[in-house]
C-alpha cells in the first residue's frame, strides 16, 4: 500500500498542473513526455524487469496507432472502442512476436535484432499496404467531440495520458510485488537457475511481452487521437523504439518510476536543445545519444539508481556521525 | 529391492565425436544419500544435467517414481519434486539472499509474503539467517554454495541433486557444511551428490557410484569403493593400485 501511495502522490501532483497553468506549450510538452513515459513503461516491464531488450517496441506502438486510426477512418468504429481494440491488437502482436522468438530460445542481442526486424517489416508493409494509406498515411477526421475522443482543449488529453501512465505505474508496481514479477526478475538474473527452481521461463517472458506490448500500444492509440495523423514512419519508425528504451534506461530500468523520470529528463533536454540551438534537425537525437552514453558509462542503474545511492550514502553518513549534543 | 526413486537406464550422451556419458545405469533409493564420484571429465555433471532436464540423452531413459521423465523440461521436474544445484554457482546476483531463496519458495506459494516467510525458515536451516538482507553478489564462495542449497531446498524437493556443493570450501567451511547436508537428509529428502571431497563422501554417503570416462566403473558402499583397485587406477593412473599396495598404503 505504501508503494501505491507514492504513485498516488506523483500522479496527483501532475494532475494539478493544468490548474496552475493553461499554457499550451507546457501542456503539450508534458503530454509528449508522458507519452514517452507510457511507452517507456511498457519497455521497462520486459527490458528493465525481464532483461529482454527489445529494439522494436515500435511494432506495438504502431499497431495500436494504426488499429485506432483505421477502425475509425475505414470502418466508422467509435474512437473509444478503436482505442481499446488498438491495445488488444498491440498485445496480440506482442504475444505473436514473443512466442516466435522465445520459443526458439532467442536471447540478448539476437532477441533485440529480431524485434527490430519485426518492427521494420511492419513499417515497410504499412508504407505500401492500401489499408494503411500507404505512403500518404492515415488522417483521422477532425471531430471535436468527447464521444469521438477529441477535445477542443489539451487539458482532457493531458488527463487521459496521465491516467494511462498512472495505470501503467500501478500495473508494474503490482507485478513487482507478485510471483510473476519475482520470476521475471529471476530469469533476468539467471535463466538456468530460474528453470531449475520451477520457473517456466518461456511462459513468463511471453506474459511480460504481452503486457509490455499492450502498454506500448496504448501509447500508439493515444498518439493517433492526439495528432490525428500517422504514417508508416511515425507509427512503426525506429524513433519510438529508441524513446521507449531511452526513457527507462536514463531514469532507471527495472524501477517503477524510472520511465517517468527518464522521459521528463530526456524531453526537457530535447526542448532545451531546441531553445539553444534552434530547430537544427536531429540535434536532439545527438543529445539523446550523448545522454545514453553517459548514463550507461557512469550510472548504469539510471537516475533512480543514483538517487538510491545518494540516499544510502546520506544514511551511512548520518549513522557514522551521530548528532553531537550542543551545550 | 523396491523400484528406486530415480532410475537411470542405459543413458548415453554424445557431443559430436565425444561420448561424454556411455550407457550409464544406476538406481537411487529413497531416503538415502547417494554419491557420484569420479575423476574430472568423467561425465558426472553431464549425467546430472540429463537427470535434471537441462540436457536430453542421446539414448536411454530416466525414470522417477517409475514414470519416464526423459526429456521433461527442468521447470516441470522441479514441480515433480526434483531440485538441483549448480557446480558453478548461479545466484540471482542483483537480488538479496532473501529474495533469491523466495524464488524457490514461490514454487508452491503464490503469495509474496508466504514465499518470503518460507525463505526465511530455509535460510535458518542452511545457516544464512544472518545474511538475509545482503545482496547475493556480496556472498563468499561458501555463502554462495549455501545459497544454491537454500534455493533448491525452498522448492521443497523430494529428490535433491547436489553438484559439488563442497568444492572450493576451506576446512572450516567444509566442517560446517557437512552437518547441514546430513540435516537435510534427515528431513527425509533423498540426496544425490557429485563430490570430489572424499572425506565428506565417506562420512555422508550410503551408496557410491564411480564414473570414469563416461561409464560406471563400480558401485557399492563408500568403504568398498575406495578400496577398489579399478577406482584407484581411474584416479591415479594404471598400475597405481599395485604400487600403492606394494608401498603398503592400500585399504583405507
Amino acid at each position: 500500500m505504501r508503494a501505491l501511495a507514492s504513485i498516488a502522490v506523483v500522479v496527483a501532483l501532475l494532475a494539478a498542473v493544468p490548474l496552475v497553468t493553461a499554457s499550451n506549450v507546457v501542456l503539450n510538452f508534458l503530454v509528449v513526455a508522458l507519452l514517452t513515459a507510457l511507452v517507456g513503461q511498457g519497455w521497462n516491464l520486459l527490458g528493465g524487469y525481464g532483461g529482454q531488450y527489445s529494439f522494436g517496441h515500435a511494432a506495438f506502438f504502431g499497431t495500436g496507432a494504426y488499429a485506432t486510426a483505421i477502425l475509425q477512418v475505414r470502418y466508422g468504429v467509435n474512437a473509444w472502442l478503436g482505442f481499446a481494440v488498438g491495445i488488444a491488437a498491440g498485445a496480440a502482436v506482442g504475444a505473436i512476436i514473443g512466442a516466435l522468438s522465445f520459443r526458439s530460445g532467442l536471447k540478448g542481442s539476437y532477441f533485440a535484432l529480431v524485434t527490430l526486424a519485426f518492427a521494420e517489416v511492419l513499417r515497410i508493409i504499412a508504407s505500401v499496404a492500401p489499408i494503411t494509406g500507404a505512403g500518404v498515411g492515415t488522417l483521422i477526421k477532425l471531430d471535436l467531440r468527447p464521444e469521438a475522443l477529441q477535445f477542443q482543449s489539451r487539458v482532457p488529453f493531458y488527463w487521459i495520458i496521465l491516467g494511462l501512465v498512472a495505470v501503467s505505474l500501478v500495473i508494474v508496481r503490482m507485478i513487482e510485488d507478485s510471483r510473476f514479477g519475482a520470476y521475471l526478475v529471476a530469469l533476468r538474473e539467471n535463466e538456468d537457475s530460474a528453470k531449475a527452481l520451477g520457473v517456466n521461463t518461456t511462459l513468463i517472458k511471453l506474459g511480460a511481452m504481452t503486457v509490455s506490448a499492450a502498454i506500448a500500444a496504448a501509447g500508439g492509440c493515444f498518439y493517433a487521437q492526439y495528432f490525428l495523423f500517422i504514417d508508416a514512419g511515425i507509427a512503426y519508425g525506429p524513433w519510438i523504439s529508441i524513446e521507449a528504451l531511452l526513457a527507462p534506461i536514463v531514469g532507471g530500468a527495472g524501477t517503477v518510476f524510472g520511465p517517468l523520470l527518464g522521459a521528463l529528463v530526456v524531453k526537457t533536454l530535447g526542448e532545451a536543445t531546441k531553445l539553444v540551438a534552434g530547430d537544427a534537425p536531429g540535434l536532439d537525437l545527438v543529445i539523446y545519444g550523448c545522454v545514453l552514453i553517459l548514463i550507461v558509462a557512469f550510472a548504469p542503474s539510471g537516475i533512480a539508481g543514483l538517487l538510491l545511492k545518494a540516499r544510502q550514502r546520506f544514511a551511512a553518513l548520518k549513522s557514522l556521525r551521530p548528532e553531537q549534543p550542543h551545550g | 529391492m523396491a523400484e528406486p526413486l530415480l532410475r537411470v537406464d542405459g543413458v548415453s550422451k554424445r557431443f559430436g565425436g565425444l561420448l561424454a556419458v556411455d550407457n550409464v545405469s544406476l538406481g537411487v533409493q529413497a531416503g538415502r544419500i547417494t554419491a557420484l564420484i569420479g575423476p574430472n571429465g568423467a561425465g558426472k555433471t553431464t549425467l546430472f544435467a540429463m537427470i535434471s532436464g537441462f540436457l536430453t540423452p542421446s539414448s536411454g531413459r530416466i525414470y522417477h517414481r517409475g514414470e519416464d521423465i526423459t526429456g521433461v523440461p527442468p521447470y516441470r521436474l522441479a514441480r515433480r519434486g526434483i531440485a538441483r544445484t549448480f557446480q558453478i554457482v548461479r545466484p540471482f546476483a542483483g537480488l538479496t539472499v532473501h529474495e533469491n531463496i523466495a524464488i524457490g519458495a514461490h514454487l508452491s506459494r503464490r503469495s509474496r509474503e508466504a514465499a518470503l516467510d518460507a525463505a526465511a525458515q530455509v535460510a535458518h536451516l542452511v545457516g544464512l539467517a544472518e545474511l538475509l538482507d545482503k545482496p547475493a553478489a556480496s556472498l563468499t564462495v561458501a555463502g554462495r554454495k549455501r545459497l544454491e542449497l537454500a534455493r533448491a531446498l525452498a522448492t521443497e524437493p523430494k529428490l535433491l541433486l547436489l553438484d559439488e556443493v563442497l568444492a572450493g570450501l576451506n576446512p572450516t567451511e567444509l566442517a560446517a557444511m557437512v552437518p547441514t547436508i546430513r540435516a537435510i537428509a534427515e528431513r527425509g529428502i533423498t540426496i544425490v551428490m557429485i563430490e570430489h571431497v572424499m572425506q565428506a563422501v565417506m562420512s555422508l554417503a550410503q551408496h557410491v557410484y564411480v564414473l570414469a570416462e563416461g561409464h560406471i566403473l563400480t558401485d557399492g558402499s563408500p568403504q568398498a569403493v575406495v578400496g577398489d583397485a579399478r577406482v584407484i587406477e581411474a584416479y591415479l593412473g594404471r598400475g597405481a593400485a599395485a604400487r600403492l599396495a606394494a608401498a603398503g598404503v592400500a585399504h583405507v
